[in-house]
């Protein structure tokens, strides 16, 4: 693709970009292809329609899986438990975001003194990354609960957004880290030339960078948490996986996981576009800065 | 007391060793400017005066203390010595005046309205008070050096270091940054800069140290070194730069 | 002219995508049922619907629980092996076989999950037994035999809790109570308790166990003789606060086979003489007679 910098002439860009595009031949001819590349999209459309709904099992798919009356009779009570989805995620998500920060600013630390402090933050990324976010939540919200000490709360939600939170901050941690390092250092030797302490420098120069470069993978692992606050059903709450798999037992048709797929999806889709408009933006404000961005 | 006294030092990084003892000392308000070829280790010198490199032997003093002892607190050193880079270095997220406010505040504990006086009034005299708002990115080349100067006048240092502050801008936009030194130079401000502008180290420096593999091969008046340099390598070294025309 | 062209294309398409759309949508069909057509059955060894001629195979949930199950497990049966004959279901079971014409040795079984034992789909058992209450969800994909036993739903709490003074159902209203995914327990909770705290649903039972435990719910719904194997064994410092009336026209449990599989009418008979002959009777005095004691809760 042309760049900033590209130094080739215009024509040897245009050549370049008409290949590219291939088979679409957009640039060769205009309007013409654009209306035969949408015939020949409505024609393979309407000729995988046509498969699917003769075939010889198609009633039965759709009744199980596309019943309308079935999937409208579910959605209710599939959207009311998935506020708890919602909830779930707002909660763990600023916590999150706050713990990964303090461990990836562990990490960094540099010296010897510092070597258990670093030591911990790789132990604790390790087995956060580890050990499967499922179990996490099963040791915690059946196990903690189960030692019975004083002090120690019952709540399954609270231990199951606890084991959220310690996974996710593991993978958080390691997205902030790669931040952190992606700041040059000669930001860091400036910062400390005026005098500003390693902290000072952390907190002022390189944190500000470091985040505003990694808020695409940030919001990736957003959207993975979104979707992980279902597994907080193992424990029995009712959130909305598990209110879809009480109505699948009970009528062993599966439109209602398709109502609780499409809840969120509605609310990963947005988010991922988000995360991408974000790039491109990104994108197109380092090619015009040039230099040091 | 000097301002500045470099005694002895050495600096390797790993098997490399680019400085082989360095004895150099600075008086108040003298300019001295380090000329060599590139590697000869004049940004290696900065950063080590400046404590961004710790030193493999020698020691070095700023107004008669020792920088250089375990003991001492290198943060508030760095706050009595301005240096600027060959790369700007500013602070893209932040505002010029930002930039420039950022360690007044943070380290000298200054307010935020006294800050932003002083730091104005710095742009104002280098001609940058209406840029204040800008991020660096929509500033020139030129313009950014500048400010990073004025970033470290701001903490009002003692010792300015100044690292080949030209060698990366366009040629039409030296001429700014140069006359922004020599106003510092003549307002007084102890400086050490390295540099590759002969025409301009000629003009304002008081003396002229030429590096060459890590030491001070000759040192003394611009008008003896450039006119009559004693050593031949520093000879050579002087014709490159008159072939390449930039003497 | 370009601009016709893509306009044309456009509409034609459109067109054609509405039209298929329209023919596909409309009312759901009812999907034919598998099973064959029902004639007289006969139900001599040699004739019956096998999944492996010669055997009788038997699905159950592993681990599996006393007082359904007993004797000493042995691998890869965990708590209680469905082989030893011991336990009212593995009696009963036994027993039908026995009706059928198998001996102890012609049978087998089988570990299939408590979930998938009464989803539809075509069956590695022919048939389980497993505390599966009929339902007529259930019914529509799988065949159910005739009750070997009916059951009343019983709660079990923690002893000293507030909910441990309950003495009736509405006294349950205000607690959150449990069950296991998929059972009518479950249903019992929404349908006839509706209580006032959303109730949580496990995948296993084992989770449901563990919460009642942890004092994380405050009342476990299953069956009553299973609630009396929780108390016994699982749940120490908890009772069986109570059974629930027997709704009109009863739960019970049946056993579960594929749709259509006609062995179902044969173990129908084989269930009929036991009851007759007062074997189930009997079998339910031995295993399930620690298991009823318990005040009713209306």
């Amino acid at each position: 693709m042309a760049s900033e910098g590209d130094r080739r002439s215009d024509p040897e860009v245009a050549e370049r970009r008409s290949r590219l595009l291939g088979g679409l031949r957009l640039e060769g001819e205009g309007a013409r292809g654009v209306a035969i590349a949408l015939i020949s999209t409505a024609v393979f459309l309407v000729a995988i329609v046509v498969a699917v709904t003769q075939s010889a099992g198609w009633p039965e798919v759709r009744r199980t899986f596309f019943d309308w009356g079935d999937i409208s009779g579910s959605f209710p009570d599939i959207a009311r438990a998935f506020v708890l989805n919602v909830k779930i995620f707002l909660v763990c998500e600023v916590f999150i975001l706050v713990l990964a920060l303090v461990i990836a600013v562990l990490r960094s630390l540099q010296g010897p003194v510092f070597f258990p402090l670093r030591a911990l933050a790789i132990i604790y990324s390790d087995l956060a990354r580890g050990i499967p976010t499922i179990l996490v939540i099963a040791l915690l919200g059946f196990g903690a609960p189960a030692l019975q000490l004083t002090g120690v709360p019952r709540s399954r939600l609270f231990w199951a957004g606890v084991g959220l939170v310690l996974v996710y901050s593991g993978y958080v941690a390691e997205v902030y880290r790669a931040g952190i390092e992606s700041v040059h250092p000669s930001q860091e030797a400036a910062a400390r030339s005026l005098g500003l302490s390693r902290f000072q420098a952390l907190r002022r120069v390189i944190l500000p960078q470091a985040i505003r470069r990694v808020i695409p993978p940030l919001l990736n692992d957003f959207i993975g948490l979104q979707k992980d606050t279902a597994l907080v059903g193992t424990l029995g709450v009712i959130e909305a996986f598990n209110q879809s798999q009480i109505d699948t037992n009970a009528t062993f048709t599966y439109g209602s996981y398709l109502a609780a797929a499409a809840l969120f999806v509605a609310l990963t889709i947005p988010l991922a576009r988000l995360t991408d408009w974000l790039i491109a933006r990104d994108r197109k404000r380092r090619q015009a800065a040039g230099g040091f961005a | 007391m000097s301002a500045l006294k470099v005694e002895g030092v050495h600096k390797s990084f790993g098997p490399n060793e680019v400085l082989r003892g360095i004895d150099l000392e600075l008086e108040d308000h003298e300019v001295v400017c380090l000329i060599g070829a590139s590697g000869s280790g004049k940004s290696t010198l900065l950063r080590c005066v400046n404590l961004l490199e710790p030193l493999d032997a020698g020691r070095i003093f700023l107004a008669g203390e020792e920088i250089t002892r375990r003991d001492v607190d290198s943060n508030s050193v760095r706050r009595r010595i301005g240096i600027v880079f060959q790369a700007f270095n500013l602070f893209p997220h932040m505002t010029v005046l930002r930039n420039v406010t950022l360690a007044p505040r943070d380290v000298l504990g200054l307010g935020r309205a006294e800050a932003e006086a002083r730091g104005r009034e710095l742009l104002a005299r280098f001609g940058l008070e209406d840029r204040r708002d800008e991020y660096p990115d929509r500033l020139s080349g030129g313009q950014q050096q500048r400010v990073a100067i004025v970033r470290a006048l701001a903490m009002q240092p003692e010792l300015m270091l100044l690292d080949e502050v030209t060698s990366a801008l366009d040629p039409e936009l030296v001429a700014e940054v140069l006359s922004v030194i020599r106003e510092l130079a003549a307002g007084g401000m102890t400086m050490l800069i390295a540099t590759h502008e002969m025409s301009f180290a000629r003009d304002i420096a008081h003396r002229v140290c030429f590096l060459e593999e890590g030491r001070i091969l000759e040192q003394g008046p611009p008008h003896e070194i450039f006119a009559q340099p004693k050593e031949p390598r520093t000879q050579q070294f002087l014709e490159r730069i008159i072939e390449a025309g930039r003497l | 002219m370009k601009g016709t062209l893509a306009t044309r294309g456009l509409l034609t398409a459109a067109l054609v995508l509405l039209a298929v759309l329209a023919a596909g949508c409309g009312s759901t069909k009812e999907s034919g049922a598998t099973g064959g057509t029902t004639t007289t059955t006969s139900c001599s060894k040699g004739d019956l619907n096998l999944v492996s001629s010669g055997t009788l195979t038997i699905g159950t949930d592993n681990p599996a629980f006393p007082p359904w199950f007993g004797g000493t497990a042995k691998k890869p049966w965990q708590v209680s092996d469905p082989r030893s004959g011991q336990g009212y279901e593995s009696a009963v079971a036994y027993a039908v076989a026995k009706q059928l014409g198998f001996s102890k040795d012609e049978v087998t079984w089988k570990h299939v999950p408590f979930n998938t034992s009464f989803a539809p789909g075509t069956k590695d058992f022919d048939f389980d037994i497993n505390q599966i209450s009929f339902s007529p969800a259930r019914a529509k994909v799988v065949d159910f035999s005739d009750s070997y036993y009916d059951v009343n739903q019983a709660v079990v709490v923690n002893k000293g809790t507030p909910i441990a003074s309950a003495t009736s159902v509405s006294a349950l209203k205000p607690y959150e109570l449990g069950a296991q995914l998929g059972t009518t327990s479950y249903q019992f909770i929404k349908d006839e308790i509706k209580p006032s705290k959303q109730p949580s649903v496990f995948p296993s039972n084992a989770g449901a166990v563990q919460a009642l435990k942890n004092k994380q719910i405050d009342g476990l719904v299953v069956d009553l003789p299973t609630a009396f194997y929780v108390t016994a064994v699982q749940v120490p410092n908890s009772k069986v606060l109570g059974q629930f009336p027997t709704q009109p026209g009863g739960e019970h449990f049946g056993m579960v086979f594929q749709k259509g599989n006609s062995l179902v009418t044969c173990v129908n008979k084989a269930l009929s003489t036991l009851r007759s002959d007062g074997t189930l009777k009997q079998l339910q005095q031995q295993w399930l007679a620690k298991a009823t004691g318990a005040p009713t809760l209306k």
